[in-house]
């Protein structure tokens, strides 16, 4: 287990050097990320410009749903950036050399790359947290701090976990399929708002098929200190981050029964 | 015209070899447009007062937006980022067409064939279970179509004087990071034009990004009657002039200075 750390962390240390040594670019793209989520945010703020409030939710308040997500979203992209390009290498048939290496596949391919440009988009969703954190009337203490770090981690293993399913798809079809955008960008697009917005059938969705609610809306209750129209009692709401570590394990099991199917392009 | 044509015809055929990836494609358009519509239905909800849009029109918008997506999907042209950078761009040179016509007409077939294979089934959804009709008069539906076939000239436009400049920045890839965002904001894809707050809409009118997507949804739902749409449309069609020619000068200022590495 000790080796297996030393291992990843040399590799993932090879990546950031290796980006490094394109320092006007790196700067360049992640000037880029921030900018892009910052031009994404303005649209949910020109939204409460327009309409004041939603359904008795401040801007303030939706902030601090969507500092969570994107920042959930943006630590999963940058880490498990190498099951986000799976899909080439089965389509390339370069997989085949990851089976004759002494290490377990799905450890090859995490450690394969931390795309460090997504810093960008994990500071502007700092950003917003903080200052959602700052102008909400929430005394702060110090296990709300925590739950709020653990409902950033919960989800980012959630999202790291739908990377690798999406990954998974792959061993089947080949392609890795844009369907599971609608998933990992769909699921930030929907966790920026409460769930309660939504209709029934499509918070059922993120509550059980994708379980979101736990990395977001649960727990974020909490926080408020609002009662939740969805019936989540105060247990449930600060348990509920440990939802992302599971989700993650399983979509690690799904993996390995994926890999067994794995059938060479030959190319 | 006739390579031109070519070119269309040739990238239709790709689309086709993929209709897995096309399907997944539809399938996402719809799963955004559900999710849009239901926070546009909170959104509307919340408040009493008269918007300068009414909900089943801004719902309709988000459906249009969903269907012709792919009309400004761009980032850069992979093809021509990857000839700059290896040299084998100085091929491009040895054709016997207009090389900006080439690109413009490549970056066209782009926005086009994509659109017209996603656009039917995301509006076919759209009918039955969100009530999207069709234009309230024929003469709307003549402008509008006339105004979507001018926002695929300007999308094309703008995207080839896109791939013009990475005759400069050779990856170009600050510009396609930023690209998409900034469009699909000022489009009105994320937030439809006019419930924007006015100080943002005086930007925008500045700007050519309105004649993308804006103009022809809003002369589809009656926003923009029939008489008043020409001058918007002449609007896009001044924009679409500009930047063709904008791009044309600019390329041939980068191939007037274009140094192609040996080997």
């Amino acid at each position: 287990m000790h080796d297996t750390l030393t291992l990843y962390f040399r590799l993932i240390g090879a990546s950031v050097r290796g980006q490094m040594e394109y320092r006007a670019s790196f700067w360049m793209m992640t000037v880029g990320h921030f900018l892009t989520t910052v031009i994404e945010f303005l649209g949910v703020w020109a939204l409460f410009a327009r309409f004041r409030s939603l359904q008795g939710w401040s801007l303030p308040e939706v902030a601090l749903f969507y500092g969570t997500v994107h920042a959930a979203f943006a630590l999963a992209e940058g880490i498990g950036r190498g099951f986000d390009v799976f899909g080439n290498l089965v389509k390339s048939g370069d997989f085949d050399r990851y089976l004759l290496r002494p290490h377990g596949t799905a450890f090859q391919v995490a450690a394969q790359e931390l795309q460090l440009m997504r810093v960008g988009r994990l500071a502007q969703a700092l950003i917003v947290l903080f200052w959602a954190a700052g102008a909400l009337h929430v005394a702060w203490t110090l296990p709300k701090a925590l739950l709020l770090l653990a409902t950033v981690l919960g989800g980012a293993c959630l999202f790291y976990g739908l990377f690798v399913l999406q990954a998974t798809m792959a061993f089947w079809t080949v392609e890795s399929l844009e369907i599971m955008n609608a998933l990992t960008y769909g699921g930030t697009e929907t966790g920026q708002f409460p769930l309660t917005i939504y209709r029934g059938w499509f918070r059922t969705v993120f509550i059980i098929l994708v379980p979101l609610a736990f990395v977001g809306h649960f727990p974020l209750h909490a926080i408020l200190d609002r009662p939740d129209p969805l019936g989540s009692t105060p247990l449930v709401q600060w348990l509920a981050p440990l939802v992302g570590p599971v989700f993650l394990l399983l979509s690690f099991q799904v993996w390995r029964l994926g890999e067994r199917r794995y059938r060479s392009t030959g190319s | 015209m006739k390579p031109y044509l070519a070119i269309l015809g040739a990238r239709f055929r790709t689309l086709l070899q993929y209709r897995a990836a096309a399907a997944a494609g539809i399938g996402t358009r719809i799963f955004w447009g559900l999710i849009r519509v239901m926070i546009f239905e909170a959104f509307y909800r919340s408040s009493p007062e008269a918007q300068p849009m009414t909900l089943p029109q801004t719902v309709t918008y988000v459906w249009l937006g969903q269907a012709m997506l792919a009309s400004i999907l761009w980032g850069i042209d992979r093809d021509v980022s990857q000839m700059v950078r290896t040299g084998t761009v100085a091929y491009e040179l040895l054709r016997p067409v207009d090389l900006y016509g080439l690109w413009f007409s490549r970056a066209l077939a782009a926005r086009v064939a994509p659109t017209v294979a996603q656009a039917g089934p995301v509006l076919l959804f759209a009918a039955v279970f969100f009530h999207f009709g069709p234009p309230p008069s024929p003469a709307a539906a003549l402008a509008w179509l006339g105004a979507t076939a001018l926002g695929f000239l300007l999308s094309a436009a703008l995207s080839t004087l896109v791939t013009v400049s990475l005759l400069w920045t050779v990856s170009g890839e600050g510009i396609a990071r930023l690209m998409p965002a900034l469009v699909y904001t000022l489009s009105g894809m994320i937030v439809p034009l006019p419930l924007l707050p006015p100080a943002m809409r005086g930007v925008i009118a500045a700007l050519p990004f309105a004649g993308l997507i804006d103009v022809p949804f809003r002369i589809y739902l009656g926003h923009i009657g029939p008489a008043e749409a020409l001058g918007p449309m002449a609007g896009q069609a001044a924009w679409v002039l500009a930047l063709a020619l904008w791009g044309r000068w600019l390329l041939g200022r980068g191939l007037g200075r274009l140094a192609v590495q040996g080997g």
